[in-house]
């Protein structure tokens, strides 16, 4: 059976890489006037690498195994 | 809970980006994955209903905390952050750890041990068929109502937040919850909550990191805060000497007697929403662990709901004002904190992480109510009830149908809300009701070999009417609420609890009086029901720092040092 701890990490893992990379796309579009307060310490681009990487760690430790 | 009327304003707070979108998309699609997995592994009854009695400790811990951790929870109690300070935190330390730890060390082995399905199922084998009947349609009745109030509430929230259609948002939701649930039963619902934790900390954690930083730390931030309302907003404790005294109008005794010993004791001991997940571990150390594990967690839930609220106070360039106000004027509501909060720091792909986050709290809190629904249904209604000699494929069966019958009756209840709103407060306040003289009577029927079936029975009955009767008082004569809290200081929000603890003494007072009346069961019967006359297996083969009570130690000095620290 696929393990819960799997389907934890997928999610993680897609979330991270798409936040991650629209945080890159801003970083190298930024906006004209910033919408968001702190912009400059561009959150998207290490929060959703830091998902990413945790998503990354589940994805592979629990891993569905053959029997 | 919060008053769902609150969560209303007339504005649309926030705009997603495309790749917003994407990240809201997957979600769907990553739950109904699960559910269509989860189809092959649901075909017994202990699978549908009960998981199959498999689920770790922690597994059951996070769906045990998940179940009360829905988006509305989250935006209400920031928006009370915002309103009363850190007084809102009372509701997620006194008002759940000691209850808790005490379903974990005391009680589950009552409800493991007997192997019951159910609370109501308990019920039925320590006080008979009247307590469960009593029990069961009252939960099964008020449960699925209260999904429809939240299904309509989380519509209205998408509405606001993102400019949804209400019709779309529940349908969509609802859709989505029938097919899961109906396809993976208890573990696919499981399963979801275990998903939503993890994205509600991952969308939500943000907020008060940037934010002490904007704030420039903690110190600042009471500086803030108490620049902006009064230095009472950032104390737990020190204010609750006096009803007038704190922002919150309450008295320490209704905190620590009301909320601590009665409500927070009957939310989570005997709802069977969330003591259904316990039910779920695969044994008995892992049943203790699971409400331990879910302790300790939910100390931190602060961190993403009552900060965001004392940032937004300490923070935002406007004041947030109550809902009539906000209506009337259009300004922003205390109960849009959290979003506010969330467009305050979150750009494309936060945001619809947060969004996800919030969209994930509704439907699993519709999962988790409807599974319930259902197992209450099949095993303590229908079963005992209408078709006792049925096949297990049978009860499977109608537990399926029983899933989109009871999506199909929230969704209706969904509409009715929405043209008569006051209904929902009628919801929420009929499911207060059965709260705390339940958990009298369970707790008794635990604890006390002595107390007899027609006592379980009229203690429930009159305990629930007591409640009934106080909540019609003050609704009636609202100045009867300086009865009811024993102040003529005392505002709204102590009615709850102290209605809560009169039901509750009542139903414990004609519990034990009836009981002396009639006759008690034999040792015999209540050999796996009662302390005393259950033997309870120790935990073998594991080291000290594996036990529970090891671990419950470590929840209690954490929080006794939180409550110490923010006195």
């Amino acid at each position: 059976m696929i393990s819960i701890w799997f389907f934890i990490g997928l999610s993680l893992l897609v979330n991270g890489a798409l936040i991650c990379g629209a945080g890159v796309y801003q970083m190298i579009n930024p906006p004209a006037i910033p919408n968001i307060v702190l912009f400059s310490l561009h959150a998207n681009v290490w929060w959703g690498g830091l998902l990413f990487l945790v998503g990354l760690f589940y994805c592979v430790y629990f891993r569905p195994k053959h029997a | 809970m919060m008053p769902l009327m609150a969560m209303f304003a007339e504005t649309r707070l926030v705009h997603l980006a495309p790749i917003d979108g994407v990240i809201i998309a997957f979600y769907f699609v990553l739950v109904l994955a699960i559910g269509f997995y989860l189809k092959g592994r649901s075909n017994t009854g202990e699978d549908f209903f009960m998981a199959g009695r498999e689920m770790t400790a922690w597994v059951a811990g996070l769906s045990f905390l998940s179940a009360n951790l829905g988006a509305l929870e989250l935006m209400g109690w920031a928006g009370s952050a915002y309103q009363y300070g850190i007084l809102a935190t009372h509701w997620y330390w006194i008002g759940a750890i000691p209850a808790m730890l005490f379903l974990a060390l005391v009680m589950m082995p009552f409800y493991y041990i007997s192997k019951t399905h159910s609370v109501p199922g308990y019920l039925k084998l320590r006080f008979g068929e009247p307590a469960r009947a009593l029990s069961a349609i009252s939960f099964a009745f008020m449960t699925v109502l209260m999904s429809g109030v939240n299904m309509f509430a989380m519509a209205k929230v998408m509405q606001i937040v993102l400019g949804w259609d209400l019709n779309f948002s529940i349908w969509v939701s609802s859709i989505t919850v029938a097919i899961y649930v109906t396809l993976g039963g208890l573990r696919s619902a499981i399963f979801n909550e275990v998903l939503q934790f993890f994205l509600i900390w991952a969308g939500a954690l943000l907020i008060p990191i940037l934010g002490l930083y904007e704030a420039g730390g903690w110190g600042h931030l009471k500086v803030l805060v108490t620049q902006r309302a009064s230095a009472e907003y950032m104390h737990l404790w020190s204010g609750l000497g006096h009803f007038n005294s704190n922002p919150m109008g309450i008295h320490w005794t209704g905190i620590v007697f009301g909320l601590g010993a009665v409500i927070s004791m009957g939310y989570w001991t005997t709802d069977f929403l969330v003591v259904q997940r316990i039910l779920a571990a695969k044994d008995l150390r892992s049943a203790e662990m699971a409400p331990i594990i879910g302790a300790g967690l939910k100390m931190l839930v602060p961190l993403i709901v009552i900060l965001p609220g004392l940032l937004g106070l300490g923070l935002l360039p406007f004041h947030l004002v109550g809902e009539a106000q906000a209506a009337a004027t259009g300004a922003h509501s205390y109960n849009d904190v959290l979003p506010l909060m969330l467009a305050r720091y979150c750009g494309p792909g936060l945001l619809g992480l947060g969004v996800t986050a919030l969209i994930a709290g509704f439907m699993s809190g519709m999962a988790g109510n409807v599974s319930a629904f259902t197992t209450v249904w099949t095993y303590d209604i229908y079963r005992p009830l209408m078709n006792s000699n049925a096949t297990d494929k049978h009860y499977v069966s109608m537990g399926r149908w029983t899933t989109v019958i009871g999506v199909l009756i929230s969704i209706g209840t969904a509409y009715l809300v929405m043209h008569s709103a006051s209904i929902m407060d009628y919801v929420q306040a009929l499911f207060s009701f059965f709260i705390a003289p339940l958990f009298g009577t369970v707790v008794l029927g635990m604890l006390w070999k002595r107390a007899t079936g027609p006592a379980g029975f009229w203690g429930l009955l009159l305990g629930t009417c007591t409640s009934v009767g106080m909540w019609g008082w003050v609704k009636v004569d609202p100045s009867a609420l300086r009865y009811v809290a024993l102040s003529p200081y005392a505002k709204a929000m102590a009615q709850d609890m102290y209605q809560a603890l009169w039901s509750f003494l009542v139903c414990v007072i004609v519990t034990v009086v009836v009981s002396m009346l009639t006759k008690p069961k034999t040792d015999t019967e209540l050999d796996g029901l009662v302390m005393g006359l259950t033997k309870i297996p120790h935990v073998e083969g594991v080291s000290w720092y594996q036990k529970p009570l090891f671990w419950a130690g470590v929840v209690v000095v954490v929080f006794v040092a939180l409550n110490v620290i923010f006195w």
